[in-house]
């Protein structure tokens, strides 16, 4: 390798679902990864909840398939219960040192059977479920861990502590103990480092003294199925369901007192999720929650803030908590509080959850040493709005809570944006130390009868509490062909495909079927456990047993049951008739195209360019820039223009981008890795062919017609201040020492008609609020505003506008302000305000509407790619939780604001994280499509034509197939059949029918149903 | 015929009614347990000897459902698969078997309401009608 060569390998600290995102996408797109985790186990803190918000999925569920993959795949090391100890090199070329702890079990040779764990007398406070249990000295964190491999804890183990017992040794059939074990040295060389550790949750709780005081994460392990109380939502003193929960927010958040003085921006949306699900686990829960402003600004929050409000009957309220003590005797907790109004309350609680904040990780200050990056005030690591992603050591990013709290989504559209900037670096790296896996020759079972394999799923207790396994394993063990049936706590996890693979060897199976979640989610993951033993993929099928049955019956665990066995039976049928499919193999046009040439759609085109593909970028108007050329100055005082300018000046002048402005998409066809699009501007038709397209077509202000705005030139919106703002000598009034701006929040958000918050009118309204008070002192400052939504360090401009005088009033939705003229014509704002309970009316020289985000009419553009919308006209993606920048048609991708309101710096984040998407597609030289396409019975076909005709992609062709007879039949292009089915469902002849879905298999799965 | 339970199967569309069962499970909807659901990649493949089967075989109501008008994974399986059905509602009416035993609803992914409503009313439909009248059923 030549001196200037990068090393096409990244190294990525933390093993937390910023870790996993990243490693997967690197190993995907041709890098090899170590991912080193300081913990015995990769997961973090999002394998420790219990669901996920807005979806309440499971987050265990959507986690594991993940973990699974990070833990099998090829191109991903990983190195656990470490942590680095040197780091040195410049980007391209690093040398890193990392020390493995001594885990005294050997990971090659433990099976993870926990024979050891039963035995082992020492009980310590269980971390994984914060402390509610106790584990054994020798553990797992928790049952789908990866890998799944114990680890003994050296400070609580007898043996190593003193000397004495020794038991698991003597257990372990595999020999893997070794109390004698040492701490390792390892040194890599890798070309980039991603930083990724997370958070640590707020713990100086004042009042976790007190028994039935717990924390937001305990909250969430005692709502988790494999949680202390199997889900049941008990009160820690005596075990009793609690009626009346409390829920305190703000824990470690939005105080400055104890140097947190930022927002956590996640505790609003997950107390509201904790309410709910507990509400969903126990119905005559009446859980209240104590807040000061709810922050529910992400996609699709608001709805779930009102569902539930509405549906669920969670009461809310607005007030400052000022002391909470304990009852001795009945261990009740009696909250005092000052409501709306400014009274003193007192109210009795059975049950009190504190919201914890979020923290920077505690080995940040390490991090900071080993790595020689800049910490910012309260230890996270320093980025900035321009440039999300990197640290102030070149080669060197992060993602993830590390640099701010942070959800989920914004966790991994970083992680992706992450690899995308790791790429840039290293692109001519790629492919040089990946390898690719290799699968065991496959079985060909062609004629052999069918023997099939079958695991019920417990799901935790998300099946088994509902429906019978066991009776339902009884009863698939009689149906005909079965040769095993067993059930498992989770199919999911690692050991259970072990199982699954040995089970295919030992009892020469050669079709599984498993009945558990929705093949929607698990269905991959099961059919690479099928590859690795051998089995043609096609010869998996699943049975939904929870999200279609023990979910939707509850109330009726004996139809339920019945339900699951006659999925079950209807499933194995269906897997009689199953037999092995050939993915064709498609060739990748190694192009992408950019729709969309605002702040998300440069970063899309500029990365994917600076990693080596050529890019077209297609933007409408005549400038590129989109709705940051309206951005005249940040809330932390940076002039985007500056970064705006230099992005487009680097954009149009790369060499492997070219620029279509002025120019609208007329039409896209073809499918992943081979579109062909046809682009129309004034020098005419243009056709361009590509791999990939990334949607960054933006939104726009919504343009109201309330509060007299267009009536009065006196009413503007808050983008039409900031423009002022940036004159010179501009003023709104003529007397300089008494002027009053009233501004008004969620001025077409979070109303009827546009439900979801626009994310950045709060803190737009604040930056523009501190620059009037900079410009003007003496200028009063109003802000009526519904709930303040500064999430993140954006709080501390909230506080600074505070202290600068300016004033906020707090409205409600049923009592919206008005504004009115006086007598003497001058503008008058009325409006309840809340702590005096009385309506005041300010005289104002100007009235600012911070107006919504309104998506453009996007229809067209779905339509023609064939990807969804949200019901407010965003672009919607194929998970909001995991997948946040993909839709689930392959090949397309989505950034920026048209996929929801967002900031600058998170629109860069997607705009990278959809090219590091894209990039992985286009760096292969070919992708196999899927094999469920339709097939034609020649010797049935009539070549009638008619299937032609039903055919939406023109996949079918009457051919001669038989030169010497002249015989015609139908023939299926593979490249452009979608195994839709229209085809087989109209053939007369039954000669035409869709692979993996043939009407023989409907017929017998039809049959089953008892 | 209070303590009738009638069996019906949906057939559903792989990316919307099938999305939207799921969606329903995890807003923990409920729904009666005597619908069973079949996946097809889209409702343009429901062929109308599959309902026939079902109904040969003893099933008392058959539930297609599919995407909205224009929003089709397929372009237009969904017109393909309503005018099928609608096509075997007149024979089944002809032979006085009942065109009311075989329904077509469209949803959105996005709609698990609509989903729960649909197996619901059709399960309400079935138990009015009653059982399947097909005599020895296979």
């Amino acid at each position: 390798m030549g001196e200037n060569t990068p090393i096409g390998s990244v190294l990525i600290v933390g093993g937390g679902i910023a870790g996993i995102q990243s490693a997967l996408d690197l190993a995907e797109s041709g890098f090899y990864v170590y991912l080193v985790e300081e913990g015995p186990s990769i997961g973090g803190v999002m394998a420790q909840l219990d669901k996920t918000f807005p979806t309440n999925d499971c987050s265990l569920c959507i986690l594991s398939p993940k973990l699974v993959e990070c833990g099998r795949h090829l191109n991903v090391k990983n190195i656990t219960y470490s942590e680095i100890i040197g780091f040195e090199g410049t980007p391209g070329n690093f040398k890193v040192k990392i020390r493995k702890k001594p885990r005294y079990v050997d990971l090659e040779k433990c099976v993870g059977c926990g024979i050891c764990a039963q035995k082992c007398p020492v009980k310590v406070d269980d971390n994984y479920n914060e402390k509610l249990a106790k584990r054994r000295a020798i553990y797992v964190e928790y049952p789908q861990a990866v890998p799944l491999c114990y680890a003994i804890d050296a400070e609580h183990c007898l043996k190593i502590t003193k000397g004495k017992c020794g038991v698991c040794q003597k257990l372990c059939k595999s020999g893997a103990i070794d109390y004698e074990a040492k701490e390792e040295i390892i040194e890599i060389e890798v070309g980039a480092v991603l930083l990724t550790p997370g958070l640590e949750k707020f713990k100086n709780n004042p009042y976790i003294g007190f028994d039935n005081v717990v924390s937001s994460i305990q909250f969430e392990r005692i709502l988790s199925a494999s949680g202390p109380f199997k889900g049941h939502v008990e009160r820690p003193s005596d075990g009793k369901s609690p009626e009346k929960i409390a829920f305190l927010q703000c824990v470690g958040s939005r105080d400055v007192s104890i140097e947190h003085g930022y927002c956590s921006s996640v505790c609003c949306m997950y107390a509201i999720k904790e309410a709910i699900i507990a509400k969903e686990h126990a119905h005559h829960l009446k859980p209240t929650i104590f807040y000061m402003d709810i922050r529910a600004f992400g996609k699709g929050f608001e709805s779930y803030y009102e569902r539930a409000k509405n549906e669920y009957g969670i009461n809310f309220r607005r007030s400052k908590v000022v002391q909470i003590e304990e009852d001795i005797e009945t261990k009740d907790i009696i909250i005092r509080c000052v409501d709306e109004n400014g009274n003193q309350v007192k109210e009795r609680f059975e049950l009190v959850i504190m919201s914890v904040g979020l923290e920077p990780t505690k080995t940040s200050k390490r991090i900071k040493d080993v790595f020689g990056i800049s910490l910012e005030k309260y230890g996270f690591a320093q980025t900035n709005s321009s440039s999300p992603l990197t640290t102030s050591r070149p080669g060197v990013f992060v993602s993830g809570a590390f640099s701010q709290p942070k959800d989920i989504p914004e966790t991994v559209v970083q992680s992706s944006g992450a690899v995308s900037a790791a790429a840039e670096i290293l692109g001519g790296a790629r492919g040089s130390l990946t390898k690719e896996k290799k699968y065991p020759d496959e079985l060909n079972i062609f004629g052999d009868p069918p023997r099939i394999g079958v695991f019920i799923c417990h799901c935790g207790i998300n099946i088994g509490s509902v429906v019978d396994v066991p009776s339902v394993v009884e009863h698939v063990k009689t149906l005909p062909n079965v040769y095993f049936a067993s059930e498992s706590l989770y199919t999911c996890a690692t050991d259970t495909q072990n199982q699954i693979k040995e089970a295919i060897v030992e009892h020469k199976l050669n079709r599984f079927v498993v009945a558990a979640c929705s093949p929607r989610t698990h269905e991959p993951l099961f059919q690479e456990t099928l590859r690795e033993a051998g089995l043609n993929k096609y010869l998996f099928e699943m049975a939904n047993i929870r999200d279609q049955c023990s979910w939707v019956h509850m109330q009726d665990p004996e139809g339920a049951t019945e339900k699951a066995k006659d999925l079950a039976s209807m499933a194995i049928s269906k897997a009689r008739r199953l037999f092995s499919l050939t993915p064709h193999s498609l060739g990748v046009t190694s192009k992408g195209l950019v729709i969309g040439g605002g702040i998300a759609g440069l970063n899309s085109a500029y990365s994917l360019a600076e990693q080596g593909f050529e890019v077209a970028l297609v933007e409408r108007e005549e400038v590129l820039g989109g709705q940051a050329n309206e951005i005249h100055f940040t809330l932390d005082n940076n002039s985007p223009k500056k970064y705006l300018d230099e992005l487009i000046k680097n954009v149009e002048n790369h060499p492997k981008i070219s620029v279509c402005k002025k120019t609208q998409i007329k039409n896209i066809e073809g499918f992943v890795g081979n579109f062909k699009t046809t682009l129309n501007n004034c020098k005419g038709e243009i056709s361009y062919e590509h791999g990939a397209v990334i949607v960054a077509t933006g939104a726009c202000e919504y343009e109201p017609n309330e509060y007299l705005y267009g009536k009065d030139p006196k009413v503007i919106t808050q983008r039409k201040l900031e423009k002022k703002l940036t004159e010179e000598n501009w003023q709104f009034t003529s007397n300089k020492e008494k002027s009053s701006i009233v501004m008004i929040q969620c001025v077409g958000s979070r109303e009827k008609e546009r439900p979801n918050c626009s994310r950045i009118c709060c803190s737009q309204a604040i930056k523009n609020a501190l620059r009037v008070k900079e410009l003007n002192p003496y200028t009063d400052v109003y802000i009526l505003y519904r709930d303040i939504r500064t999430y993140g360090f954006r709080e501390e401009y909230y506080r600074l506008a505070r202290e600068k005088g300016i004033i906020f009033i707090q409205y409600d939705a049923s009592k919206k302000p008005l504004v009115e003229y006086d007598d003497e014509y001058n503008i008058n704002v009325k409006v309840r305000d809340p702590i005096i309970n009385q309506e005041i009316s300010l005289i104002s020289d100007l009235v600012v509407l911070s107006v919504g985000i309104k998506p453009y009419e996007n229809k067209n553009i779905a339509k023609m790619l064939k990807v969804p919308l949200t019901l407010d006209g965003f672009f919607l993606e194929a998970h909001v939780k995991l997948r946040p920048v993909e839709f689930s048609t392959e090949g397309v991708f989505v950034a920026g604001l048209a996929h929801s309101p967002k900031f600058i710096d998170e629109s860069i984040s997607q705009g990278k994280a959809a090219s590091a998407k894209a990039a992985s597609l286009l760096s292969k030289d070919h992708i196999s499509a899927d094999g469920t396409i339709s097939t034609v019975d020649i010797d049935r076909c009539t070549s009638c034509g008619s299937c032609i005709n039903l055919c939406a992609y023109n996949a079918i062709e009457i051919k001669i197939v038989n030169e010497r007879t002249g015989k015609k039949s139908a023939q299926i292009n593979e490249a452009l059949c979608k195994g839709c089915g229209a085809c087989s469902a109209n053939c007369r002849c039954n000669a035409i029918d869709v692979c993996g879905t043939t009407a023989e298999q409907i017929y017998e799965a039809v049959c089953a149903f008892k | 015929m209070s303590d009738f339970e009638p069996k019906i199967i949906t057939f559903c569309c792989n990316y919307c009614s099938y999305v939207a069962a799921d969606t329903a499970g995890t807003r923990k909807e409920h729904y009666p347990a005597n619908v069973e659901l079949l996946r097809l990649p889209c409702s343009g493949k429901v062929d109308i000897l599959y309902i026939l089967e079902a109904f040969n075989k003893g099933v008392d109501g058959v539930l297609v459902t599919g995407c909205r008008k224009e929003q089709c994974h397929f372009m237009e399986g969904n017109y393909k698969a309503e005018a099928k059905v609608m096509f075997l509602k007149d024979i089944l009416d002809e032979i006085g078997f009942g065109g009311n035993r075989l329904h077509v609803q469209f949803m959105s992914a996005g709609e698990p309401d609509e989903f729960v409503r649909a197996v619901t009313d059709m399960t309400a439909r079935i138990k009015e009608l009653g059982p399947n009248p097909v005599e020895n059923k296979k």
